[in-house]
């Protein structure tokens, strides 16, 4: 008998009871009472509890606050579906930071990724309550990789991304796609169950918020 | 209203004082008070222990002494004993494949009050010093028991109470909802973590500066006030109804040698 | 078959094997850790810590006790429904291009795991957090098979570098202070700061420089898993650092050890666990990170992705009906941050992959009550409950170790010929408490006890088990009657006061019935 047999035919005999399967009491909260502002002031609070730099920025001037980020760095790599209109401030700016783009027909290496100081992406959605980011590999968010291996992320989001609670953002998501929940820069209770900012993920975390 | 006692086994040979004391408060309330003679002990040592075999004997002689009409609640001063009457009696039933006392154990154990819960839910005490003449006027603090606490979440009941007894004063346990170690036979088959964990309750009573700790489970009292007393403090244990039925005329001492609860004084 | 109906010959439960083990009994092994006085100190700082931070954000949400049935209650269906739910997962984690093995105990999972390392001809991987390779002893099976696993998370970091054991589910280094964590890098670490500090800042940057090149190069990386969706075949990884991350993203090969009860059925159970479990482990609203996959993602991430689903003793578990509950687990380790017992011995006094109170059932539970030590480890509780009130999932702790208690006892009375202490004491209480009169016989004998206490009115010291007690505990003088002699002699109906107490024996209530 294969291990898989055996071990389905384990449980049917450990289940020969036939226990009950309960209905699931979903009584906690699945929407949101909280208006726009007030889930923006929440998400901005949460970010900044985690030691995230968190700045609102009116749509138009997305580009100028970009630009404004990347002041002396070197190089920075976006994914391929990024607004063309964010970095076009920086190719304004006589073309530094280099920008380079990664794309399914163009892939950075590991160790081209480890070269560039940040990664600017957008994302899927935004919980406010848990001060959490979404990505989900989309083309304005990139592969996992690009947002990971780089120590400085920028993350793009609009402000009509940002629901309250957990549930909302789970309708939101598609469960095949390979995700990254991002609730702050990474970080370490290890020592001492006390929570320091940066370790192997990127250790600066910026969030633009348009609004 | 017709009060059937479950004095519990721990009260009735160690601590008679207790089972007095409740006796007096609920007279005091008007009640009359009954003794179901049949009574021993509500077999949570044997549950606890796993002896479920021996358990159900104990608990086939509770169910005995207290399934009657005889008596309209029945009310014992001990968090465990009335937790293990409401939650474990059916268990150890089912455990056993014994479906007539699984039944029966559900009727007696809807029937059974925690003494604080009776006072508060049933009859409608408040304030202690108003309605029962409680008076003690002591420095004490409080430790809620963990089954109490946690199985029949008396919250404040106890406490509540206490702080309504006239003169009394007092003052908040640290780190209070910490299991005082004793845990039955926890407390002799690991009696070194137990002996830890008494040792740092022991500090945080001494700590608060009070001449007693109070509470609710005699066999935490004497857990506690045992190790107090090894220590060599000056610090005692008392059961909250001896607070409650202490007055004015006929005051409950707490000079001398008050160190453990139902102890000489 | 695909359904639950269990048609062939019912099977004896099939335990598993591993480090599932206590080595020597449980209070032996406290005795020892008790002793350890830093230990004491790092455990009491460290879950007194985490105790307040999860309480805080625990209070914060309005409906966390709705969550927390909506998770108990996902678990039972699931466990009810296991079957099919992972047919469902592997059809649709194989749809997308992962391959799933089936690992009956932990030898065939360390095999299936070997054998898929060497196919990509690698000798070095990178590991993250797992708590299912630990149970299984695969680091030290890949270590005699020549290959190199590389822990990445940093308490993981720690133990393995010291060479020691996990004493915590969630943080396994959490008996070290940050002073012995910095001695163990600069001791152990090949490029290292000479002047590290003992900031925790700066011991986290040690070890990210120590593992950036092992990262970035790794080929394989093996994981646990937190979750598992049946109705997607997606697979989550929960964690902090982003070594999780870098383990999920970047090597070509994946392989993920999960044991099978860590299903969910649907996609949108997620958000309740997804709010459990951050509140109840590190006492954060949501972790850092949270990697989601499901099966191979053309282009990103690793293309070779495999799932060992692991059994080791999961169905023995499934088998006991009182014991079920405990797979429920989602290893948050919020028992163990409230635990009295386990704050004062740490973790590796229950010698077991898991410790704490969900150790205590769990260990047991998958390796069978008579496994060596491990019936001692029902008996590490006093039973207070403060496991269970903080269990996202409702697993009623304390009854499952009493339950696994009577397992106990009855195994040994098949068994053993000579009662122990524990069993005359049982069989002698069941006969005084088996009624009233016999009770009030024994009652007689307490005048007797007032003797042996002599004059300081305590007792002291008692023979064979009841000395645990008297070794740092006294016995008052029982008194000179019994509640129930008092009543049948001297009670009088609505006196309404308690005599004696200005009177000068406590027992006797003849003075004190003045109205
Ligand atoms: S038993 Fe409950 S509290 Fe303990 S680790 Fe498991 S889920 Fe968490």
């Amino acid at each position: 008998m294969s291990a898989r047999e055996d071990i389905m035919n384990r449980i049917k005999s450990a289940l020969r009871d036939a226990p009950a399967t309960p209905v699931v009491p979903r009584e906690y909260r699945r929407t949101s009472d909280m208006t726009a502002a007030q889930r923006l002031e929440q998400l901005v609070d949460r970010l900044v509890d985690y030691k995230a730099n968190v700045f609102l920025t009116p749509a138009g001037e997305a580009p100028a606050r970009l630009a404004e980020l990347l002041a002396g760095s070197a190089s920075i790599v976006v994914p391929h579906g990024l607004p063309e209109s964010w970095i076009s401030g920086l190719e304004n700016d006589g073309g530094t930071p280099a920008v380079h783009v990664d794309s399914p027909e163009h892939r950075l290496t590991t160790a081209e990724l480890d070269a560039v100081d940040a990664v600017v992406t957008a994302a899927a959605v935004a919980v406010s309550e848990t001060g959490t980011i979404m990505l989900d590999g989309g083309d304005d968010q990139g592969r996992r990789i690009i947002s990971l291996v780089p120590d400085r992320h920028i993350c793009f989001l609009n402000v009509d991304q940002i629901v309250e609670v957990l549930p909302e953002a789970i309708a939101r998501l598609e469960a095949s796609r390979p995700q990254t929940w991002i609730s702050g820069p990474s970080a370490t209770s290890d020592i001492e169950l006390e929570r320091v900012e940066g370790v192997h993920g990127p250790r600066t975390l910026d969030v633009v918020i348009l609004t | 209203m017709k009060i059937a006692l479950f004095a519990t086994c721990i009260v009735d040979a160690m601590y008679p004082r207790t089972a007095q004391a409740t006796v007096a408060i609920l007279e005091r309330l008007g009640h009359e008070v009954v003794f179901p003679a049949g009574q021993a002990c509500c077999g949570q040592m044997h549950v606890n222990s796993g002896y479920f075999k021996e358990a159900r004997t104990v608990v086939a002689n509770h169910v005995e002494a207290f399934d009657t009409d005889d008596y309209d609640v029945a009310v014992a001063p001990s968090g465990s004993c009335v937790a293990s009457v409401k939650h474990q009696h059916e268990l150890v039933a089912r455990r056993c494949g014994d479906t007539a006392l699984e039944a029966r154990a559900a009727v007696v154990g809807a029937k059974t009050y925690e003494l604080s819960q009776l006072l508060t839910d049933v009859l409608g005490v408040t304030n202690a010093a108003e309605q029962l003449g409680s008076h003690f006027p002591h420095k004490v603090t409080y430790h809620p028991s963990c089954h109490g606490m946690r199985l029949l979440r008396l919250e404040d009941r106890q406490l509540n109470l206490l702080a309504s007894v006239g003169g009394i004063e007092m003052v908040e346990l640290p780190e209070a909802d910490q299991c005082c170690g004793f845990g039955g036979t926890f407390s002799m088959k690991n009696a070194d973590v137990s002996s830890a964990m008494m040792e740092d309750k022991a500090a945080n009573i001494c700590g608060t500066g009070a001449e007693l700790c109070s509470g609710g489970d005699a066999s935490c009292l004497m857990h506690i006030g045992g190790g107090l007393s090894r220590q060599g403090s000056e610090v005692g244990t008392l059961h909250f109804a001896e607070i409650l039925a202490s007055t004015l005329e006929n005051p409950v001492t707490v000079t001398g040698e008050v160190k453990l609860a139902g102890s000489k004084r | 078959m695909s359904s639950n109906t269990f048609l062939g010959m019912p099977s004896l439960p099939v335990f598993g094997h591993g480090n599932l083990n206590a080595t020597e009994a449980f209070p032996k092994a406290a005795h020892r850790e008790l002793g350890n006085e830093q230990l004491r100190a790092n455990l009491g700082h460290a879950t007194h810590t985490i105790r307040d931070k999860r309480l805080k954000v625990v209070a914060e949400l309005p409906d966390w006790e709705d969550m927390r049935n909506a998770g108990a209650a996902i678990k039972d269906a699931t466990m009810a429904n296991l079957p099919a739910l992972l047919e469902q997962f592997e059809e649709n984690f194989t749809a997308r291009g992962g391959i799933i093995h089936w690992a009956r105990d932990a030898q065939e999972a360390n095999e299936i795991v070997t054998a898929l390392i060497r196919e990509t001809g690698e000798t070095e991987v990178v590991k993250v957090k797992s708590m299912a390779t630990q149970e299984i002893g695969l680091n030290e099976y890949l270590e005699e098979q020549g290959i190199a696993a590389y822990e990445t998370d940093l308490a993981e970091l720690i133990v393995q570098l010291d060479h020691d054991k996990p004493s915590h589910i969630l943080v396994p280094a959490i008996h070290k202070n940050r002073s012995q964590v910095r001695d163990i890098f600069l001791r152990e670490m090949p490029v290292v700061d000479p002047l590290l500090t003992d900031e925790p800042a700066k011991l986290a940057e040690a070890a990210r420089r120590h593992l950036r090149k092992k990262f970035l190069s790794a080929k394989v990386a093996v994981s646990g898993a937190n979750f598992g969706l049946a109705d997607t075949g997606t697979l989550t990884v929960v964690e902090s650092e982003g070594n999780g991350r870098m383990c999920l993203t970047l090597p070509e090969t994946l392989i993920t050890v999960m044991g099978i009860e860590k299903l969910l059925p649907t996609w949108e159970d997620l958000e309740v666990f997804m709010q459990l479990l951050p509140r109840s482990s590190t006492g954060e609203r949501m972790n850092p990170y949270t990697s989601l996959w499901t099966g191979v993602t053309p282009g990103d991430g690793p293309q070779n992705v495999h799932l060992v689903m692991l059994d080791n003793g999961r169905t023995a578990a499934l088998a006991d009906e009182m014991g079920r509950t405990a797979l429920n687990c989602i290893r948050c380790s919020a028992c163990m941050n409230v635990c009295p017992v386990y704050e004062r011995t740490g973790g590796h006094a229950y010698g077991s992959t898991y410790p704490g109170p969900i150790g205590a059932i769990l260990s047991p539970l998958l390796t069978g009550i008579k496994s060596e030590e491990n019936n001692s480890l029902p008996y590490a509780s006093s039973l207070c409950g403060a496991c269970f009130d903080a269990c996202p999932v409702k697993i009623n702790i304390p009854e499952i170790l009493v339950h696994l208690r009577g397992e106990d006892v009855d195994s040994k009375r098949a068994k053993v010929k000579v009662p122990t202490q524990m069993d005359l004491m049982m069989k002698g209480a069941e006969w005084a408490f088996s009624g009233g009169a016999k009770l009030n016989l024994l009652e007689r004998g307490l005048p007797l006890g007032k003797l042996a206490a002599g004059r300081d009115k305590v007792i002291k010291k008692l023979p064979g088990i009841a000395g645990g007690w008297t070794q740092s505990r006294d016995i008052p003088a029982p008194p000179s009657q019994s509640f129930r002699q008092w009543w049948a002699k001297e009670h009088k109906p609505g006196a309404a006061v308690v005599p004696g107490n200005t009177a000068e024996d406590a027992g006797n209530g003849s003075e004190g019935e003045q109205p």
